[in-house]
């Protein structure tokens, strides 16, 4: 069963791409998508957050008490999304105003939990590595393709920029909380249906 | 009994470990939050009032200890010479308080010009004080250190239609800023020597 490190990596971005494959850390996937800049903002967070924290799991997995292993997990996972939380306020102040709430909430994603819990707690520090960057690379991957998605029918633009003729009526539907549930419910479909060939 | 031990010292490594870094980088970050903060939360209004000024009015700032609140000023520098500062001052509204940053120049008294910095008033109604340069362009020119009023109250500020509220709370807020520029002004002088 042992996989190669390109397979650690390659598992994320398609076989157990979170939100769709694994369907966790649904939250922010719903709620930040409304544009692309948001969604990648997102997404590199998410990155950093858990590729830190798998490094960390990873190295004190010998020490850790397997009772209290949770406890540990959580105060690793904070201690880096505070990082980020700060980091973002000093350089990318926009960014946090409209991410707001979600990136304090990083701590209970269930992705980054899950992989210390399911990978970094069992595996060398390397592989833990790859595995995070593979994962959040996915998870980073989904936010923009949903958010491509809302941003360019609820508001004809990508990124910010126009990508229709200004007599496209903009679909604000999508841009609406229902929006995000509809879209990633047809999207988790067509992921199902391409894997079901 | 060891292994509750080890949970314990486990436990209470890792999260001062862990609160020694947050403190680390909250100290190497916080100046530049506070900064951010005021770039985008109340630099729009100071850069509207402080309008063709040579310098950038959100590095040069200093504080004066205002009884028990520190209050911060923002220095505008108008041909090589640093006359005015803009500051702000607390007025309720429809919706609850507002902030209004105010410049003046210390030369003449004069107010220079008015922005809304934070308000919760309604949208498209009470709002238009912080959107509606005809609104906030009234207060130009006016002496800092009379109170100022709407019309109904005696003033000569023309209050937003359907908006009489918050023009009103405007007006309070910028008497509010008049009379903590009244109380400070001796100390204002002296600080702003220092930019040039």
């Amino acid at each position: 069963m042992a996989k190669t490190i390109t397979q650690e990596f390659v598992k994320g971005l398609w076989d157990e791409i979170p939100p769709f494959r694994l369907v966790l850390g649904l939250c922010p996937t719903l709620a930040v998508t409304k544009s692309v800049e948001n969604g990648l903002g997102m997404g590199v967070a998410v990155i950093f957050v858990l590729v830190c924290s798998n490094i960390l799991v990873s190295l004190l997995r010998n020490i850790i008490p397997p009772k209290v292993r949770i406890a540990c997990f959580i105060v690793i996972i904070a201690t880096f999304v505070i990082v980020v939380e700060l980091v973002m306020q000093a350089y990318a102040y926009p960014l946090f105003l409209t991410l707001g709430i979600f990136i304090p909430l990083i701590v209970v994603n269930c992705i980054v939990l899950g992989r210390a819990e399911a990978f970094a707690y069992k595996n060398g520090v390397v592989r833990s590595i790859v595995d995070g960057l593979g994962m959040g690379t996915g998870f980073t991957i989904s936010l923009v393709a949903i958010s491509a998605l809302r941003e360019v029918l609820g508001n004809g633009t990508f990124y910010g920029m126009s990508v229709f003729p200004p007599a496209f009526q903009p679909f604000t539907f999508m841009i609406e909380a229902p929006g995000a549930f509809v879209c990633l419910g047809l999207m988790l479909c067509m992921m199902n249906l391409a894997g079901n060939k | 009994m060891r292994e509750i031990i080890k949970m314990i010292v486990v436990l209470t490594v890792l999260s001062s470990f862990s609160g020694g870094l947050l403190a680390a980088i909250r100290g190497g970050t916080k100046d530049k939050i506070e900064y951010q903060q005021l770039v985008f939360v109340k630099g729009p209004a100071i850069r509207g009032i402080l309008e063709g000024c040579s310098n950038d009015p959100i590095v040069d700032r200093f504080k004066i200890k205002d009884g028990e609140i520190e209050r911060s000023f923002f220095v505008g520098v108008f041909d090589g010479k640093a006359n005015t500062v803009a500051f702000e001052g607390i007025g309720k509204g429809f919706g609850g308080d507002m902030g209004l940053m105010v410049g003046v120049n210390i030369d003449d008294d004069k107010i220079v010009g008015m922005g809304v910095t934070t308000h919760s008033e309604t949208p498209g109604i009470g709002s238009k004080a912080k959107t509606d340069p005809k609104f906030s362009n009234q207060f130009k020119g006016l002496a800092a250190i009379e109170p100022c009023k709407v019309k109904p109250d005696g003033g000569e500020i023309d209050a937003i239609s359907g908006a009489t509220v918050t023009s009103r709370g405007v007006c309070v807020g910028v008497t509010d800023a008049t009379n903590i520029y009244k109380r400070l002004k001796p100390q204002v002088a002296e600080k702003i020597k220092e930019f040039k």
